[in-house]
């Protein structure tokens, strides 16, 4: 696939916000692999999607079930991307609940095949096995094409220079999604709006 | 063009008194409001149909309307909707003749699948059926209408053998049926496959939802060959609150919003304002947004507002049925007709579809005695002993 576009969830909240801080480390590792390997297809556009600037939307829409046009047009960008990388604090041994907001606003099946590269950023390493055991489930569910490879980066990450350094791991990270990415096909929604099931189709589904 | 009212029954507390009406109080209310609107001067009052509290909807429309039908003399009577997922068809065939012959044919039906899921199971039925229940029962449906007796067979009703759903459509021609979805593409095809009408509730979501249901049920109501896009027969909702003077409307409809069971606690009015059909103004105000809907839906055939909603006690309701019928409906009846293309036709009534079909026909079906158990009411039977 030639990545054009890539969308980036971060759940940070703080101002600077080490979440939002992996999550364009993250962007960068990818889009410099995709560089180097895709030739002249340029650098794919990132648009990035911070749950911060749409907290009360997010709210408003699982109270409504339609999103804001401010809302719309992120949601969009996510669900027309090529890939998605998604990185979240850890909140109680899991994603914060404004992350899982966000994901549960996705219309259904939007996520289903997508490139998703998964980062998480927690105070100690203890929690670390927060994205295999929360968000990876997450992700199946939704039918998401998760990178093998992701990152969790403790506070004391930012600051180490010691085997497994921070660095090194998103770069490493950056390389294997850009390779997944080389290898997987477009993924092209179909829009039931233009290919209608015509109703002869849904009489004949009856008798079986 | 037609004008109405519909109503969803919720029996929602007053936000600014604190005080929930009875049962009883809001049922009695809903009939008052029928009435009021054939007063004004209105064409239609549609009611919804729910199974749970906390609403006075009625589990089968046909007994509220039968009742407002025998206290009016013009105007339509309606339903927004009535659930085609979960009710029975036959029984849906039967009540609704029942009612087109107690109105003298003042009536039509609108149906939907439901949002209230727990319906499904309460009515033996699987909410993840909802799309083939909508197309399966309406084609059972569909069939009784026009079929004297008929032998059916299918996935989600026991079979039938040589059954009659009594009574027969009123002068041989079944109501008219329109077809209501938010979102689902599988209804506006269904809509447009048998040619009958399409309604969007166009209230509580934005317009791009309706405006593509619309334009898609157009393009396959032409596929089908039913007439041009520009011919099929559309519906919308919307819902408004009036003041003579927009700042109070928009002062006293607030609490009322703010508390509101569908989408209180979340945006603020003036948000839901611009990101839905919701109009709380002045009558001039209800009329231009009114008149906007056309630049997104064509030329269409029916226009419902939704006036009673969110706990607003009955005086309120009364006075803005005053409005609308008063300053608001007029305006918009002449203004749509001045911008209808030529072409476009009115919504169906009972007389335009007596008069399509050539004329009415009595289709009584007259059978000797009980002809079902084959005994005969005059004769009477030997007792074996």
């Amino acid at each position: 696939m030639t990545t054009r576009s890539i969308a980036v969830i971060s759940a940070g909240i703080t101002e600077p916000s080490s979440t939002r801080l992996l999550a364009d480390r993250l962007t960068d590792a990818t889009v410099a692999a995709l560089v180097r390997g895709g030739g002249a297809e340029g650098e794919p556009v990132v648009e990035v999607v911070d749950v911060r600037d749409v907290a009360h939307d997010l709210t408003n829409n699982v109270l409504t079930g339609f999103a804001s046009p401010a809302l719309q047009a992120k949601l969009d960008a996510i669900v027309g991307a090529d890939a998605v990388i998604a990185v979240t604090p850890t909140y109680s041994a899991s994603y914060s609940g404004l992350f899982k907001m966000l994901v549960d606003v996705l219309p259904k099946e939007s996520l289903r095949d997508k490139p998703v590269l998964l980062g998480a950023t927690g105070g100690t390493a203890r929690h670390s096995l927060a994205i295999d055991h929360a968000l990876r489930p997450l992700f199946a569910y939704l039918g998401a094409l998760v990178a093998p490879v992701a990152v969790f980066a403790a506070s004391e990450d930012w600051g180490s220079v010691d085997a497994g350094r921070l660095g090194a791991r998103i770069e490493r990270a950056g390389d294997a999604f850009a390779r997944l990415l080389e290898g997987t096909p477009a993924a092209k929604p179909g829009d039931p709006f233009e290919d209608v099931t015509p109703f002869s189709a849904m009489l004949a589904d009856l008798r079986h | 063009m037609q004008f109405g009212i519909f109503t969803v029954g919720d029996v929602t507390t007053d936000p600014t008194t604190g005080r929930t009406p009875t049962e009883n109080e809001r049922i009695k209310a809903t009939v008052a409001i029928a009435k009021k609107a054939e007063e004004v001067g209105l064409d239609v009052f549609a009611t919804g149909e729910h199974h749970n509290p906390p609403f006075a909807a009625p589990a089968n429309p046909p007994v509220l309307l039968a009742n407002i039908a025998a206290q009016t003399e013009r105007i339509i009577l309606s339903t927004s909707t009535t659930l085609i997922t979960t009710n029975d068809p036959v029984r849906i065939a039967q009540d609704y003749a029942y009612l087109q012959h107690l109105s003298d044919g003042r009536m039509d039906l609108m149906l939907g699948r439901g949002n209230t899921g727990p319906v499904y199971p309460w009515f033996g039925k699987d909410i993840r059926d909802g799309i083939p229940l909508a197309v399966e029962n309406y084609a059972l449906l569909h069939q009784l209408w026009r079929e004297d007796v008929v032998d059916w067979e299918g996935k989600y009703r026991t079979p039938l053998q040589g059954f009659t759903s009594t009574p027969r459509p009123l002068d041989g021609v079944p109501p008219f049926v329109w077809h209501g979805s938010i979102r689902s593409p599988e209804i506006a095809e269904q809509a447009a496959y048998y040619g009958d009408g399409f309604f969007s509730n166009h209230i509580f979501w934005p317009a791009s939802h309706t405006r593509q249901m619309v334009q898609l049920y157009r393009r396959r109501f032409e596929h089908y060959g039913h007439g041009s896009a520009d011919q099929a027969i559309v519906g919308l909702g919307g819902q408004v609150f009036m003041r003579r003077n927009s700042q109070d409307a928009v002062r006293d409809f607030r609490p009322y919003f703010d508390n509101a069971p569908v989408y209180g606690h979340g945006p603020s009015l003036e948000d839901f304002m611009s990101q839905t059909p919701l109009t709380v103004g002045s009558p001039e105000q209800v009329i231009e947004r009114t008149l906007g809907f056309r630049d997104y839906v064509g030329d269409y055939q029916r226009q419902l507002f939704l006036i009673d909603h969110a706990g607003l006690p009955l005086k309120t309701v009364l006075e803005q049925l005053d409005l609308l019928g008063e300053e608001v409906v007029p305006v918009l009846r002449r203004e749509f007709a001045a911008r209808r293309a030529a072409g476009v036709p009115d919504a169906p009534t009972h007389a335009s579809r007596v008069a399509a079909a050539g004329r009415g026909t009595d289709s009584t079906v007259y059978a000797e005695g009980d002809d079902v158990t084959g005994a005969s009411p005059v004769a009477p039977q030997e007792v074996s002993r």
